[in-house]
């Protein structure tokens, strides 16, 4: 049984009035919404006691009606005023006076019926189907369906978003790392079988801790993948409370999943299967702990001939990278020294003749260059220097340079 | 004769029910991650340690390994003690950056080898090397053979070519290959350095079916 409640710019009465009623309902248009009501005879009693109920709940003047299908509820609520209600099986009967106007059709349709001399439904679910669907097509043989009450469809329904949260007020406040994760993984595990009844994982973790005399801490874990283990979410929250611990005592614990479909993978037998996502996920929180957020990840390298111009994102990377050909032999690397190590450099015949760093000091016997580089002259990036390859006494090869404006010179790297 | 009889017999009742016991275990012979130069390739679930002095070949010759492994969709860690990767270098080497993790350890030696344990206990990647060339040498002589085991098992259990760069052999009977580079002659070309040439001197394969080599002259 459906039914279709039609008050003129009061939508919102409407939801409302059809949520309380049933899950399933379909926003029709903007002054119509159809409420799926199997199963509600068990709940609110007979169709007469729901129909009443639903008129008082929406509280202003509104016309309702029930039938066997949600297209014929509509029709019935739009043509007469206050509770109609009609049996199944008796929608043709109560849809033969209600007027063409409201069929809706394409205009060269609307044409033909006018011209034919129809004005209500039941001069046109008196048509033989065979004669309508040769003169009118596909189009009149859906017409037809609708005005002898046969047009059974499911309601295009609105999806209430589900929320997955949970909170736990503390009778003590908790000022110790050990029974807050006591407490989190309580809620993590039912959160966690929530969203598998579900058949959803979770990208985001939000927690909000209310502390005591102190502002709500909050963190936001983004997750790269969906994930719904519990462990896991527990030991990347616990890495993060780790490095940012709460300022004072907590008093509540407010616990919330974004829920996104789960992770598909198909496997490939001629593609190397890389480290289990879960596994890596805590591994790389890990070394972030370990080490900094900064310093984990895969470097990719900016469009620009800075030098040293490069950015970490998380690993593995998936920025669109040029293949360059494959080298036949290993290449020459570079080892950087970050920072560039300040040099002293004596020129001989405006080449480099010995070069001091530190504890190094050694003769130059040999050097290619200078290579002028420079670029972003028009940001506090700005860079203009001169490099050179040079082969020193002790064996080693470095790249210096020296900045053309302030004439410093520094070791950037030893090539290995 | 008597010794020899009651043997044979204590063999023929218990070797149906101990097969393992009594048959000669062969040990597979690993998978190897080539480098690009002859001869000289790291196996899979072992320590391999690559050594030399600066300016010797070896950073180019552990790229080149990278290089070949992350082209076939193979996921690398880069651990690197000295902060001293260079992205351009590597990308110009043929590694693919998106599939390399790089870990950068700000010259703690310490951060270094608990990272490499983090990464191997992980599992998952071909190769995991440790760059210690950037940190000086008596921080890597202070790590204790302990470490050294406890990493090449790890290498072995997640059946990873885990190779350490370092400016000397620190690793001692831990490491099943041993490279030693040097560098034999520096190109210069008017005002371009073109490259230079180093020898890979390969010690011996513990435990390998395979044998050694000894010398390899490569150019970078």
């Amino acid at each position: 049984m459906y039914a279709c409640l039609y008050a003129e710019g009061n939508l919102a009465l409407l939801v409302e009035c059809a949520r309380y009623f049933s899950p399933r309902y379909e926003e029709y248009s903007a002054d119509a919404v159809l409420v799926d009501l199997r199963g509600a005879g068990l709940l609110f009693g007979s169709w007469a006691e729901i129909a009443d109920a639903m008129q008082r709940r929406i509280g202003v003047a509104a016309n309702i009606a029930l039938a066997g299908d949600p297209d014929s509820a509509f029709f019935l609520a739009r043509s007469r005023k206050g509770i109609t209600l009609i049996h199944p099986g008796e929608e043709a009967e109560a849809l033969a006076s209600v007027p063409l106007r409201l069929l809706p059709c394409s205009s060269e349709t609307a044409a033909v019926l006018h011209a034919w001399g129809f004005s209500t439904f039941g001069e046109l679910a008196a048509l033989p189907a065979a004669g309508i669907a040769a003169r009118l097509g596909a189009e009149g043989t859906a017409l037809l369906r609708l005005v002898r009450g046969e047009n059974n469809r499911q309601l295009r329904t609105v999806e209430t978003p589900r929320s997955f949260r949970d909170d736990i007020e503390l009778e003590s406040p908790v000022a110790l790392l050990e029974p807050l994760l006591f407490l989190l993984g309580r809620l993590l595990n039912e959160l966690c079988a929530a969203l598998m009844r579900s058949a959803l994982s979770t990208d985001e973790v939000r927690l909000a801790l209310t502390l005591e005399n102190a502002p709500t801490h909050s963190c936001v874990l983004r997750l790269p993948i969906p994930l719904c283990d519990p462990m896991v979410l527990l030991k990347l929250l616990q890495l993060e409370l780790g490095e940012r611990p709460p300022a004072a005592a907590i008093l509540k614990i407010s616990l919330e999943l974004e829920p996104a479909p789960p992770r598909k993978t198909q496997h490939n037998l001629f593609v190397a299967a890389g480290p289990e996502p879960q596994v890596l996920e805590v591994t790389l929180a890990k070394l972030r702990h370990l080490l900094g957020a900064d310093c984990v990840g895969a470097p990719h390298l900016l469009n620009t001939h800075r030098p040293d111009a490069f950015s970490m994102q998380h690993f593995p990377g998936n920025a669109a990278a040029p293949q360059n050909p494959f080298p036949a032999q290993p290449a020459l690397a570079l080892r950087r020294y970050r920072p560039p190590k300040l040099a002293q450099v004596t020129k001989h015949q405006e080449r480099p003749a010995q070069v001091r760093s530190g504890a190094l000091r050694a003769k130059v016997i040999a050097a290619a260059g200078p290579w002028r580089t420079s670029g972003d002259w028009w940001n506090t990036l700005a860079w203009n220097r001169d490099e050179w390859d040079v082969a020193l006494a002790n064996g080693v090869l470095y790249r210096l340079y020296e900045e053309v404006g302030s004439q410093r010179w520094f070791v950037e790297g030893v090539y290995d | 004769m008597f010794t020899s009889a009651l043997l044979r017999r204590v063999e023929t009742s218990l070797s149906p029910k101990f097969r393992k016991s009594f048959s000669l275990q062969e040990r597979p012979v690993a998978a190897c991650m080539p480098s690009g130069v002859q001869q000289v390739e790291f196996p899979r679930g072992t320590l391999a340690e690559i050594y030399g002095p600066a300016s010797s070949g070896k950073t180019g010759l552990v790229y080149a390994a990278l290089a070949r492994a992350t082209r076939v969709a193979d996921y690398c860690a880069l651990v690197d003690a000295g902060d001293s990767f260079d992205p351009v270098s590597g990308r110009d080497a043929g590694i693919d950056l998106n599939q390399l993790l790089w870990v950068r350890c700000a010259n703690n030696a310490e951060h270094a080898l608990k990272a490499a344990d983090l990464v191997l206990q992980a599992g998952g990647f071909a190769m995991v090397v440790l760059d210690l060339a950037g940190v000086p040498a008596s921080e890597a002589r202070r790590i204790s053979l302990t470490s050294w085991f406890r990493l090449r098992h790890a290498a072995e259990k997640c059946n990873a070519a885990f190779v350490v760069v370092e400016e000397e052999r620190n690793a001692g009977s831990c490491s099943t290959l041993q490279v030693e580079t040097k560098q034999a002659e520096r190109c210069f070309e008017g005002a371009l350095l073109h490259g230079l040439r180093a020898d890979a001197v390969q010690g011996p394969r513990i435990r390998s079916a395979t044998p050694y080599s000894a010398l390899q002259r490569f150019g970078i």
